[in-house]
């Protein structure tokens, strides 16, 4: 589903230039749940931008579903997110002045699909994360579960190729975490591909494969035995 | 994305009103910023209109371009005679000025009692009541000039009434409230000025201004006139209408020194003879009125341009506020493109109903104004409007300046980089 070859990334910091990713190569099966590790500074948000297709990189390769991912201006990188990738934030990013629902819409608005269709098919994912009874609601009507729950279901809506998370459980206590993490065990049990960016080792143990960055560099890559967050619920 | 299809999208409108009503305080002053100025500007050119309006009443009664002269004392002794004779316009004179100058369309001589300094209004009785109106000697000419309004069932006086010098009169309003009881109907009776009976033959409208005309005054046969007060052939003045397309100030210049002609007066002598000129005047206040639509226009714009400028600048903060969110929706899949048109569909859209709420206003401003002054007939200030061009030109250039101004904010949205719109802080 995604390969990667020697990605290099530098940035600019004045006069002279941070070299975060260097050369990273990676390949995810489809239906992987890969939790990306590394302290702060280890380029895994960089790398994390990079696939989503957030930032450039510098050099090097990056195919997603086979489409080489390359020179892309804003316009296409756009269609491409919105067609491949769904987007889990730490912050969960919902639109504070849209209800649940809504935002759950709001990728499927922009992939062009009618309103009914697009109504009905936000319903059915918002009842996915069990949330249905919220559709009206306000995000600060919502906790903190409920609203990357809500989160989830809106970067599922848009049917993508593969789930970005980025520390979808940072602002979450741990009942709460075990709660999000359930849920994108059961998405990627249903055959979907799942990065998890995080620096929570438990977290990282309930996905199957753990990649460790350090420095820019791939140390670890390792296919574990995954915890179920069920156990905990 | 086809821009158009954009626009009659229900979900644009949706994500619009879902982002405008988000802040409401926002969306309120800046659509008062707007407003103000459509408002001002259709206030203003509203008012110019109704001054406009109704310098136009004031002057609806008489030719525009007509003008009145009369005779004085010579300044300059001329021909053997000396300073200061004293001169008087002839009957004869009326010949020789429509010979002279062909530009005089009417000519009008005018004889009155009461109106300048040296005679009396007469006194008119009719039964037991009795008061002083000016009494104006003329011919049915003077109506060519400045149109008499007579109430249905009366005339004005006619060439008849010339050739047999009949004792008949055209009454005012007030002089028929003030002679004759509410429901008597004056026409056919007699009334007695200066001792001679008059039959009345009709009752005059009274428009207000055109000079010292009032709602009392009296208007006899010119012929009759001359006989009643022995007036001869002398003439007070002579009121003279100019054809259309000709400069009333030249005219004027022209007549001027044909009287000076005939009456042996010194050309440079500016004082024999006096004139008013309402061409002249009326050009002025013209002027004036094309002056203050101009005014209206630009201090009109300019208001609406400082409006719209506003709501750039608050579209703008309201980008730097929304950079998450514009993020947000770049990482969901918005291009450029859709961010760019909802910022400026915002920034139209605000304008046009600012703009639209301003021309409402505008107008219940302008109609209270009318109503307030309505009964004022002496205030020159008639019937305010706006013409739909100014308004539709109000609303496109409104349109305009809001794509314009709103080309700033999203482009300031669509520069900013989904990444650092999302980077935690």
């Amino acid at each position: 589903m995604i390969q990667i070859k020697k990605l290099h990334k530098s940035y600019k910091m004045g006069a002279s230039s941070l070299h975060v990713l260097k050369g990273i190569n990676l390949t995810i099966e489809e239906g992987e749940l890969v939790a990306i590790m590394g302290s702060s500074g280890s380029g895994k948000s960089t790398l994390l931008n990079i696939l989503g297709m957030l930032d450039n990189a510098d050099e090097g390769e990056y195919l997603l579903d086979k489409v080489p991912i390359k020179d892309l201006n804003e316009t296409k990188a756009a269609k491409y997110r919105n067609k491949f990738l769904g987007f889990v934030f730490q912050s969960f990013n919902l639109i504070n002045y849209k209800s649940a629902l809504e935002n759950i819409m709001l990728p499927l608005y922009y992939q062009g699909v009618p309103r009914k269709e697009r109504q009905l098919l936000a319903m059915d994912y918002l009842e996915k994360v069990g949330l249905k009874d919220w559709a009206t609601h306000l995000p600060n009507e919502l906790s903190g579960g409920q609203k990357q729950r809500v989160a989830i279901a809106r970067a599922m809506a848009s049917r993508p190729k593969v789930l970005l998370a980025d520390e979808p459980t940072g602002a979450l206590d741990t009942k709460t975490s075990h709660e999000v993490m359930d849920l994108i065990q059961k998405i990627n049990e249903e055959g979907k591909t799942i990065l998890v960016v995080t620096h929570e080792p438990d977290i990282a143990n309930m996905c199957k494969r753990i990649v460790q960055l350090k420095d820019g560099l791939i140390i670890e890559d390792k296919k574990i035995k995954q915890v179920l967050a069920s156990a905990y619920v | 994305m086809n821009s158009l299809k954009v626009l009659f999208d229900r979900d644009t409108w949706q994500e619009i009103f879902g982002s405008i009503s988000k802040n409401k305080t926002r969306t309120v002053i800046t659509v008062v910023g707007v407003l103000w100025g459509i408002f001002i500007y259709i206030a203003l050119s509203g008012a110019a209109k109704g001054l406009d309006n109704g310098f136009e009443r004031q002057f609806e009664n008489i030719a525009m371009n007509s003008m009145f002269v009369w005779a004085q004392r010579t300044s300059i002794p001329y021909d053997g005679f000396k300073i200061g004779r004293s001169i008087e316009l002839k009957l004869s004179d009326i010949e020789y000025l429509k010979k002279r100058v062909p530009e005089i369309q009417y000519i009008a001589p005018r004889n009155a009692r009461g109106v300048f300094g040296g005679s009396a209004s007469p006194q008119v009785v009719r039964k037991n009541k009795s008061s002083n109106y000016n009494v104006y000697g003329d011919f049915p000419v003077y109506t060519k000039i400045a149109t008499k309004k007579i109430y249905e069932g009366g005339r004005f006086i006619n060439d008849e009434d010339i050739r047999y010098k009949r004792k008949v009169c055209v009454i005012g309003e007030r002089t028929q409230t003030e002679l004759f009881e509410k429901d008597e109907n004056p026409i056919g009776q007699y009334i007695r000025i200066d001792n001679i009976y008059f039959q009345v033959i009709g009752v005059h409208k009274f428009v207000p201004g055109g000079g010292f005309e009032s709602d009392g005054d009296i208007f006899i046969p010119f012929e009759t006139y001359r006989q009643l007060y022995n007036s001869g052939d002398s003439v007070q003045w002579f009121t003279i209408a100019a054809y259309d397309d000709v400069d009333v100030v030249e005219v004027e210049k022209d007549i001027k020194a044909v009287l000076k002609r005939i009456h042996r007066v010194a050309p440079e002598d500016e004082r024999a003879f006096g004139g008013f000129n309402l061409g002249e005047i009326f050009n002025k206040i013209v002027g004036f009125s094309k002056g203050m639509t101009l005014l209206s226009l630009i201090v009109g714009i300019a208001t609406i341009l400082a409006g719209v400028i506003g709501i750039g600048n608050i579209l703008l903060i309201s980008v730097k506020e929304r950079t998450k969110e514009l993020g947000v929706r770049r990482a969901l899949g918005a291009t450029p493109s859709e961010v760019r048109n909802q910022i400026i569909i915002e920034s139209v859209f605000l304008t046009l109903v600012a703009g639209i709420l301003g021309i409402i206003i505008g107008a219940f401003v302008l109609a209270g104004i009318n109503a307030a002054t309505a009964d004022i007939t002496d205030f020159p200030y008639t019937n305010p409007t706006v013409p739909i061009p100014f308004i539709l030109a109000a609303l496109f250039i409104m349109v305009f300046l809001g794509t314009l101004i709103g080309l700033i904010p999203a482009q300031r949205a669509v520069s900013i980089k989904p990444i650092d719109a999302l980077r935690e802080e």
